[in-house]
């Protein structure tokens, strides 16, 4: 059994005081009390994360301090956010958006992602956020699933949305929110928030807890990525989970490094620690330690959370960088996106003061499901334990019946219900079903998510120690998990054999120091073409450019022929096995040569 | 010396630039800017590494290594010697 640590400074006064006795009696209505939140007030995920936190005498407290590259600095209060956000939503209303309405956001992390994020969300309509980095075909597949109504970007970013405008017929708005006006073209509209008339009141739309508000996507193993749908009740998950995991407080000044194109962007990046009233920093420039450390001493930040991907960038560069700055502003760290490794929980004591607590959560599921607690014993390289109110189990992985024995490896499944569950997949009612063991044909995605007596499966595998703490093992599937970010095999596949030198291909991850997981394409080339380091190049911006950085392959191994089932589809688990060095597996379904 | 600074100028500016009105020059920060993310070193990378003939450790492959054209051309320069 590995080692266990307490959680540095303050832990005695953590939010949530005692795991143990929070377990007693848990009621989600604590996130209500906690916001003091009366019944039949506005359930307005928009308006409780700027007018309310003003209508509770917050409205000159500073909600945003935002840095870009070159020394560009703004702040915001919570009076700016809501007359900012009302001024994207009354927007939005005079261009004909309405509730229902998708909305993308597509832009870099400026300030008016975050206005517009609220903005959509509090005229109703459901606020579908994408990140800036995807390529065209990316954007196109994820607009065009989300039958999107308008998109709100910056002019960098509006050509991208200009090369497949003609293939998106339900795309009507294309509104440009930064940059230079005199470059838009055709019907394309500018709007600076900051420039346009105040907004001073804008009456929120009436949302209930199962009114659809955030869409994004999400890679599985086959067919494109699929559209996780959220709904205004979730607010509730994010805050509790941002009290108590997150720990966050009036006075804290908070750091969520998380980019809003991803579900951490949103739930912890916005809704949670803005429904809080807390003040919350963001960094739009690329990373270095000395920029993240400067950003972190200059801005006083008391809580981080952050990613294993850029944990590990950081301890690369050593604790001689970290004894450069004044961190002692820092008072609790937390990790999500991949399996937090030990190395990297003791070398942040070590470097910091303080250990990265591990969060464990998905996109389906809106909030964090399994963790490490302020206060708690953490185990380095644990996931933690569940968080109140969520049933964890895990199934045994061929009849997937729970199994309870200490250390046997099972799939991670959460009993449905909790409020930032996700409501559906955006127009894939079976594949939703499939998520779930014990569904019956036919059950709606309503039924399933109140029905206490199935089990979502995560996709995630892991094994549970005899004190309760889950240890994560790997995912269940071919999903590529790289720099915290889910990338979906067949969608790399798709693109690469629409390159002409490429007739079949294979898309795996293969081991990364820093980002856990790359993308490394295993292809057969087209008669006339031939291995090359031009090819390989070649390829690699081909997929960069179309879907995006994270999904372009880092290594393409060229072979005659691909190992494939009898019935034709290709044995990606096999591939893997090879490049991990594991064991294989059954290969009676392999086609014989 | 200034013929691999050009050739790479005109590299970044044609793979990355995506503003046609942004000016880039030797000095232009890639990295820290955001203008080229860690993802995306890897291509940059590996254009170096055929376009010379050279092999760059991951230890030199560094973002504040590849911050600048005139920071890239260093790296080349050390391992061509």
């Amino acid at each position: 059994m590995s080692s266990t640590r307490t959680t540095g400074k303050g832990t005695a006064l953590s939010n949530i005081g005692s795991y143990e006795e929070r377990l007693k009696d848990f009621d989600w209505g604590i996130a209500k009390e906690i916001l003091g939140w009366e019944e039949g007030e506005l359930l307005n995920i928009g308006a409780i994360c700027s007018d309310r936190v003003c209508a509770r005498g917050m409205a000159d407290k500073v909600a945003l301090v935002w840095e870009g590259f070159g020394d560009k600095k703004a702040t915001y209060t919570f009076d700016d956010v809501r007359i900012y956000s009302n001024g994207f939503a009354d927007f939005l209303v005079r261009q004909g958006i309405e509730p229902g309405d998708r909305v993308c956001v597509f832009m870099e992390k400026i300030p008016s992602l975050y206005f517009s994020f609220l903005g959509v969300l509090k005229m109703g309509a459901i606020v579908q956020p994408l990140f800036c980095a995807f390529g065209e075909e990316s954007l196109e597949v994820r607009l065009a699933s989300a039958g999107t109504r308008a998109i709100l970007t910056t002019q960098k970013h509006a050509r991208k949305v200009r090369k497949i405008r003609d293939r998106l017929p339900s795309l009507e708005k294309v509104i440009v929110v930064a940059g230079n006006e005199s470059k838009l073209k055709d019907d394309e509209l500018f709007f600076d928030v900051e420039k346009a008339a105040r907004v001073e009141d804008f009456e929120s739309y009436a949302a209930g807890p199962e009114t659809r508000s955030v869409l994004h996507y999400t890679s599985g193993t086959t067919g494109q990525p699929k559209g996780a749908q959220h709904a205004h009740g979730s607010i509730w998950g994010q805050v509790l989970t941002t009290s108590w995991v997150l720990d966050l407080r009036d006075d804290d000044v908070y750091w969520c490094t998380a980019d809003p194109g991803w579900v951490t962007g949103t739930s912890y990046g916005i809704i949670g620690p803005w429904a809080l009233g807390v003040t919350q920093c963001v960094l739009d420039s690329g990373f270095t330690s000395s920029r993240w450390y400067q950003f972190i001493q200059d801005n006083r930040v008391t809580v981080w959370y952050s990613a294993p991907t850029a944990i590990r960038s950081l301890m690369r560069d050593g604790e001689e960088v970290v004894a450069k700055y004044d961190l002692s502003s820092l008072r609790h760290l937390a990790s999500v996106g991949e399996p937090l490794n030990a190395e990297a929980v003791v070398w942040s004591e070590k470097a910091y003061g303080l250990p990265f607590l591990d969060t464990y959560w998905q996109t389906e599921t809106g909030s964090i499901m399994i963790t490490n607690f302020p206060g708690m014993q953490v185990r380095p390289g644990s996931m933690g334990k569940a968080f109140p109110g969520i049933t964890a189990a895990l199934l045994d992985l061929k009849t997937h019946e729970p199994i309870d024995e200490v250390g046997k490896v099972g799939l991670i499944a959460f009993s449905p219900g909790w409020p930032a569950m996700f409501r559906e997949y955006r127009g894939q009612d079976d594949v939703y079903r499939s998520k779930f063991v014990g569904a019956s044909d036919g059950a709606t995605p309503d039924e399933l998510r109140t029905d206490e007596g199935l089990w979502y499966v995560s996709g995630d595998r892991s094994s549970i120690d005899a004190d309760g703490y889950f240890w994560f093992v790997g995912r269940d599937d071919d999903v590529i998990n790289t720099g915290g970010h889910l990338v979906g095999p067949f969608e790399i596949e798709s693109a690469l054999v629409e390159h002409e030198a490429i007739a079949e291909a294979a898309a795996i991850g293969k081991p990364d120091k820093v980002n856990m997981e790359v993308v490394k394409a295993i292809v057969t080339l087209n008669p006339g073409f031939e291995p090359s380091g031009d090819l390989e190049l070649n390829v690699m911006n081909f997929i960069r450019k179309r879907l995006s950085p994270l999904a372009m392959p880092q290594e393409i191994e060229y072979v005659d022929k691909l190992p494939k089932t009898r019935s034709g589809k290709i044995l990606r688990r096999y591939l893997r096995a090879l490049e991990w060095g594991e064991e294989v597996g059954d290969l009676s379904t392999l086609e014989d040569d | 010396m200034d013929e691999i600074r050009d050739v790479v100028l005109e590299y970044v500016i044609d793979e990355y630039v995506e503003e046609d009105e942004m000016e880039v020059t030797y000095d232009t920060p890639l990295i820290s800017s955001g203008l080229v993310d860690s993802f995306s070193m890897v291509s940059l990378k590996a254009f170096l590494e055929k376009r010379y003939g050279i092999s760059i450790p991951d230890a030199d492959a560094t973002p504040e290594a590849f911050d600048t054209v005139n920071s890239i051309v260093g790296i080349v320069e050390k391992h061509t010697d």
